[in-house]
């Protein structure tokens, strides 16, 4: 099977975002969603500290210490772009304003339960950022990740034994394998990398998945 | 004549007592006022609850006034980053008690506190571990958890520029905590880059107005030049 890369899978995601969307893409994984938004296709990317219309990386050299996103890496500003405060900035995510959120995760289980901010861990420092807030208001919550961890367990479990982040709030998996759709029934494969079976998926993955007729 | 501008971040600083609780604006460096949390340093108040989204960064501003040893206490999103280890070694130690707050929380408990709200449900947070012991209530079709206004004696801000009124316009997202800050403390100090006539601010585009504001200080700017 070829798994993704980090690219790829970022280029995934990417395609699917529409355009007109306002997108808050989480710290890691999911800021690389940006390199790959289809060139031509209006996307207006949000971040938590306070800003809309984020352009591309700074050249070096042109970095503003005043001008940061959400993982505070230099950002710039498109034009059409604005600056707010960050009470309004999270109204925009928390009163449902903001049509897609792509988080990071540890765990996410079959009920679209999200688990990632903190490990629980005994001499763990907790830090939570504005994950839980993006989680209950995305209107769109898709979490990118890898499928399995480093031991080669499902990320995709019964139930998060990681502390949880946000309940029921998942609406789309994408995985280094797979994209998993989160429904009142289950979840179902939307598709899957080539030369992966659906009987191998569901044996790396652990917990009941359904083939949709289009997933080969 | 009505003017709240002070001398020097000392002067602005002078009457802050042990034990007070100081908001402090800035997302890492972006915002945070640097020359006032120095200023706070050389004035030695002690046992400070801290508001801020982070924990400090590296070895100055936050991080030094905590390396300090003058925080008892922490509200913060987002204490655990690469260059924390100032908070980090104090907090296992068990110098320093952290209330995490979900960062929207964090910025609606701070704007409830300016807007004279008593508590607010919000969905943020509900079933996790940050809510736990808290009041929950559904209200529609989705559950909530009730949180209380976060208030503070001081807040240290920084702006771009102010005009003697104490009106104020930012840069960037260096403005992030800044605004709803001023509002909810007691007292708002804020250091600008610079100090400008009453109306050379265009009042359209003011956005904080003077009357959440009690001193300003002219600092200059503390950019660093891009590397």
């Amino acid at each position: 099977m070829k798994k993704l890369d980090r690219n790829q899978m970022a280029a995934r995601v990417a395609r699917d975002i529409p355009e007109g969307s306002y997108v808050n893409l989480g710290i890691g994984l999911p800021t690389l969603v940006a390199d790959h938004l289809p060139k031509g296709r209006e996307i207006i990317l949000h971040s938590e500290n306070g800003v809309l219309g984020i352009g591309p990386k700074p050249a070096p050299g042109a970095e503003d210490e005043d001008l940061i996103n959400a993982g505070k890496e230099p950002v710039t500003l498109l034009a059409g772009g604005a600056y707010f405060h960050h009470a309004d900035s999270f109204a925009m995510i928390r009163g449902r304003h903001l049509d897609v959120a792509v988080l990071g995760a540890f765990q996410v289980s079959v009920a679209g339960d999200l688990a990632n901010w903190h490990t629980g861990g005994a001499d763990a420092i907790p830090a939570v950022g504005g994950a839980m807030d993006l989680a209950m208001g995305a209107k769109q919550v898709l979490v990118m990740m890898e499928h399995l961890t480093k031991k080669g367990e499902s990320k995709i479990v019964q139930r998060c034994s990681y502390p949880l982040t946000g309940a029921r709030c998942v609406d789309r998996i994408y995985t280094d394998l797979a994209i998993i759709d989160v429904k009142p029934d289950g979840l179902h494969v939307v598709e899957m990398v080539e030369g992966l079976s659906f009987d191998e998926l569901q044996r790396l993955t652990g917990v009941p998945l359904k083939r949709l007729a289009t997933a080969a | 004549m009505f003017d709240k501008t002070f001398a020097s971040p000392e002067a602005a600083l002078a009457d802050i007592p042990d034990g007070a609780t100081i908001m402090i604006g800035g997302f890492g460096n972006a915002g945070m006022p640097a020359a006032l949390i120095d200023a706070l340093i050389a004035q030695g108040a002690r046992e400070l609850t801290i508001v801020n989204n982070n924990a400090g960064n590296a070895d100055t501003g936050l991080a030094a006034l905590i390396a300090a040893k003058r925080v008892r206490k922490i509200l913060c999103s987002f204490p655990r980053q690469a260059d924390s280890w100032h908070f980090d070694r104090a907090y296992r130690a068990g110098e320093i008690q952290l209330e995490l707050v979900p960062q929207g929380t964090l910025a609606e408990r701070i704007r409830a506190a300016g807007a004279g709200i008593g508590a607010f449900y919000t969905p943020t947070g509900f079933g996790t571990l940050l809510a736990e012991g808290k009041e929950t209530r559904r209200i529609g079709d989705r559950d909530h958890v009730l949180e209380y206004p976060v208030h503070a004696d001081y807040a240290l801000i920084k702006a771009d520029r102010a005009d003697r009124w104490g009106n104020l316009v930012y840069r960037k997202t260096a403005r992030n905590f800044a605004p709803i800050m001023a509002s909810a403390a007691r007292c708002t100090v804020v250091q600008v880059r610079e100090i400008v006539a009453l109306g050379a601010l265009d009042p359209e585009a003011v956005v904080t107005p003077g009357i959440f504001v009690k001193r300003v200080v002219r600092i200059g700017s503390s950019l660093r030049k891009a590397a």
